[in-house]
């Protein structure tokens, strides 16, 4: 299976040099790919349908028990023939959709980039993989999205369902480090089989993992990206919404169930955010004129369905939700493409423009019709039957029975009234003149659309084709055992029906009252000023704001500021760990100290404190040169001969180098304030007590033996050497010395440029003169005309 | 003895980092000087300080018995004088330059990127 998600990405590299080579046939011949995928899956399903799991490995890092693992099987399986078939379609759609656009070679890296990766997702078995896969699905969506870069809007939605999404996939990340930490294992086929919703962090890894599925799925408050991710070209449109992005989001929750599904915090959060998608998208669907947008807004009605549905936890649910989602995406990704149709052949964007286009488009007509009622969910078509099994669902649910009901059955009203829109508005009626010239496409646009709604009606006639062969298993796979109910076209008169029933009655009068309803709800307009992506768009504004002032505050290009930042945070955080100490262990112990070893601290002393306060640069200089050698001594006191010799060399070219250069620098300045000076000395006499506070702390706590024990017993067999620091430095730590040598090197290269090179002050050549003096002409002239 | 050091240490460290805080980039170079010579002062009294036992050999010894001075720390701390001159002068010439080029010494005005 790792050859079948790599040779889509392979494929999407070589696609741009493929379609220079083949010109207007590349889609099609690209689409043969995916082709050949949905065939190796339908392969499987033979197999998958006996309720098999199907799992491969690579190991990718195996220390972090991060692998290329792959697992096949109802769910998995679903998905990846959504995605390889309803891509093949796309594919060939896309290719005369965008006929001609200099940059469809891109378009198709991007598309079989993110079909790619959304296999990758569904197929994979570790959380790792299956993260980097849900990442980059979000990535090569914005890539799709803002396909129009030179479309200011386009942009600007390509970003707004970056950042959703982006956020949603960083909290996914964290619940699934979570989820693998309370598993004890990144694989899933490992996590599957335990039930963790007893576990301490099961709360926390919740809201976390659904966060990201929320944010992916577009569920309330999160559904404002989605209909802006129409500003896609069509066929991207129609891929998003009925097979893959926003489907990842109800993958994972499905793909989760068995393990976090069977707690009260899952199916409450599921069943109430999903019915509250489902009642905003349906309504603001039904308010909507744009065919792309109603279709948009009843794709967050979908969604918010299956989570309410995978809320729900029973069998029948597991069921219904699968179901539900196969006849989504048929007559979804049918509609889709007719709305791109009849933008690409009739010009039309909007309900309002169209009306009686039958004559002209008597296919796409037909076509949108079956894929509207089995929208509408009306027999004998495929939706039917998942709306049937929903309805079931809601009514045999374990809580909030009642108000699940109603919103289902209210959502339903409200779905038939936009089939009936699809259905009926563009295509009955009287007719009405076009922007183009209206005409019927071609195969390669009508062809997905055509196979998807009648798979729509030869399931819908025929549900345990479905059901036999992939639903059962993927159910089971949501459900986590084996489920016993079947689909069947025809249940019988009973209470689903009859709910059917008047949903669809109810539905049709809306319709017929639609101007009216878009009137009478107009005050919702105003509330939108307040919706989630008002908030959305002030939050981003707000965080540039802070950006901006957060930089203004800390890069405020004083050298001083950043110093003194740096070092109080020292100040607190080591001053802070000081006092925490259970034993503050400090002697102070003097009865050591020899004559000459006070009267150098004494000499040291003093000179610190002049050197500090001298007005004169030279005397700062003498007096620096008086402390190096005072220093030297020390070292020579406590036997380092070795450093003592070097101090003494280093400190006399210090002075000397001092003196030469900086001669010509200015005197000495006050240039602070009186108040800045005082801030400055507390802060630097307490960094100094802090420090002879630690050194006393650490000499006084050596409890372990130091390695320059090695170094003395080693240096004579090993180096051939008496001086051990000659010996370390020239042997043992040789590489740290030849760094050195390097560090030296290049502050000679740099001194030599900075006097030798003067870049700064170019010698003014006869050329510039010659044009200053022109320009200054000019100037002058232009002067005395006015 | 430790306690005079840890006292020297601090007053050093006291005065350098006062100086960097000036706005005098003269001033500013005296603190990186000071800088330098505390925190070699600290590696070496933190390592254990101890008279008159330096860490060589004797003839036909093959390793020093009894107590000997840390050689570790002053192989650090003999690299660390090295480089600390390096610094200094590359420091030392680069401030020449740009008082040379923006002709002021106040680090107020040297805020710009470019």
């Amino acid at each position: 299976m790792l050859y079948v998600v790599l040779s889509l990405f392979v494929l999407a590299c070589l696609a741009p040099l493929l379609h220079r080579y083949t010109g207007r046939h590349s889609g099609s011949l690209l689409a043969l790919v995916p082709a050949t995928l949905f065939s190796f899956f339908a392969a499987q399903l033979a197999l998958v349908s006996q309720g098999e799991v199907l799992s491969q490995r690579w190991l990718w890092f195996p220390g972090m028990d991060i692998h290329l693992s792959f697992l096949l099987d109802g769910l998995s399986l679903l998905f990846a023939l959504l995605i390889t078939g309803i891509g093949t379609f796309i594919l060939l759609y896309a290719n005369r959709y965008l006929e001609g656009h200099p940059a469809l070679g891109r378009f198709f890296l991007f598309l079989l980039t993110f079909m790619g990766a959304m296999l990758g997702l569904v197929l994979a078995d570790n959380l790792i993989t299956l993260f980097v896969f849900w990442e980059l699905t979000t990535v090569s969506s914005f890539m799709l999205i803002g396909f129009n870069h030179e479309n200011a809007e386009s942009r600007q939605k390509a970003h707004q369902g970056l950042m959703v999404t982006v956020i949603g996939g960083l909290a996914l990340m964290t619940g699934f480090i979570m989820l693998g930490f309370a598993a004890g294992s990144y694989e899933l086929s490992d996590i599957l089989q335990q039930d963790l919703t007893g576990h301490a962090l099961y709360l926390p890894m919740l809201v976390l993992i659904l966060l990201g599925a929320f944010t992916k799925s577009a569920q309330t408050p999160f559904h404002f990206w989605l209909p802006n991710a129409m500003a896609a070209p069509t066929p991207v449109s129609a891929y998003l919404h009925s097979a893959t992005m926003v489907k990842a989001g109800i993958y994972l929750l499905a793909r989760l169930q068995p393990t976090l599904g069977d707690s009260a915090a899952w199916m409450l959060t599921l069943s109430a955010i999903g019915a509250i998608t489902m009642l905003t998208g349906i309504f603001l669907a039904s308010r909507a004129t744009g065919i792309k947008k109603v279709l948009a807004y009843s794709t967050v009605m979908a969604l918010g369905t299956l989570t309410m549905l995978l809320g729900l936890g029973t069998e029948k649910a597991a069921l219904a939700a699968v179901t539900f989602l196969l006849a989504h995406a048929l007559y979804k990704g049918a509609l889709f493409m007719i709305a791109g149709i009849l933008d690409h052949e009739a010009g039309i964007k909007d309900f309002q423009h169209a009306s009686g286009l039958r004559h002209k488009m008597p296919k796409t007509c037909a076509v949108a019709v079956i894929a509207a009622l089995s929208l509408a969910g009306v027999i004998p078509l495929f939706g039917f039957v998942a709306k049937e099994l929903l309805l079931e669902a809601v009514l045999s649910g374990s809580h909030w029975q009642i108000a699940l009901i109603i919103a289902t059955v209210l959502a339903n009203i409200f779905v038939v009234l936009v089939a009936a829109l699809l259905a009926i508005k563009p295509w009955f009626g009287e007719e009405i003149a076009t922007p183009k010239k209206a005409h019927d496409p071609g195969i390669a646009m009508l062809s997905g659309p055509m196979v998807l709604a009648s798979l729509s009606l030869v399931l819908g006639l025929f549900p345990f084709i479905a059901d036999k062969w992939l639903l059962q298993a993927a159910a089971s796979a949501v459900y986590g055992n084996q489920i016993t109910d079947y689909l069947a076209l025809w249940h019988g008169v009973n209470l689903p029906l009859l709910l059917s029933l008047t949903s669809l009655c109810f539905g049709l009068l809306l319709y017929s009252q639609w101007p009216r309803w878009r009137q009478f709800t107009s005050g919702v307009d105003r509330l939108s000023a307040f919706g989630p992506e008002a908030l959305y768009t002030k939050m981003m504004a707000g965080l540039v704001i802070f950006a901006g002032w957060q930089t203004k505050v800390l890069q405020n290009g004083y050298l001083r500021n950043y110093l003194l930042t740096t070092i109080a945070t020292m100040l607190l955080l080591v001053g802070w760990a000081m006092l925490r100490l259970e034993h503050f262990n400090i002697t102070f112990d003097l009865h050591d100290v020899k004559i000459q070893e006070a009267t150098v601290f004494l000499i040291l002393l003093v000179t610190i404190l002049s050197a500090v306060l001298v007005k004169s640069f030279l005397a700062a200089v003498a007096l620096l040169g008086a402390l190096g050698f005072a220093v030297a001594l020390i070292y020579v006191f406590f036997s380092a001969i070795d450093v003592g010799i070097t101090q003494v060399l280093v400190e006399t070219i210090t002075v000397l180098l001092l003196v030469l250069v900086l001669y010509r620098l200015p005197e000495f300045r006050k240039l602070s304030s009186n108040m800045n000076r005082a801030r400055d000395a507390v802060i630097a006499i307490s960094s100094g007590i802090l420090i002879t506070l630690l050194v006393l702390l650490v000499t006084n706590a050596r409890d372990m033996e130091g390695i320059s024990s090695f170094f003395i017993a080693n240096s004579v067999p090993e180096g051939y050497g008496r001086n051990i620091v000659n010996v370390i430095l020239v042997d043992f730590r040789a590489l740290d010395t030849l760094g050195e040598i390097f560090v030296l090197a290049l502050v000679a290269i740099g001194i030599y440029a900075m006097v030798h090179l003067r870049t700064g002050s170019k010698p003014v050549t006869n050329a510039d003169k010659r044009l200053a003096s022109e320009l200054k002409r000019m100037n002058t002239t232009q002067g005395d005309k006015k | 003895m430790t306690t005079l050091m840890a006292i020297l240490i601090g007053c050093l460290y006291a005065a350098s980092i006062y100086m960097m805080l000036r706005r005098s980039m003269v001033k500013l170079l005296i603190g990186l000087i000071l800088l330098s010579n505390a925190a070699n002062l600290l590696i070496f009294t933190v390592a254990g300080l101890e008279r008159g036992v330096p860490p060589l050999i004797a003839q036909g010894a093959e390793t020093i018995t009894g107590p000997t001075a840390d050689p570790l720390a002053q192989a650090l701390i003999l690299t660390a004088i090295v480089i600390a001159f390096g610094v200094l002068a590359f420091a030392v010439v680069l401030l020449h330059r740009a008082y040379e080029v923006i002709k002021t010494d106040d680090m107020n005005e040297m805020k710009g990127t470019d």
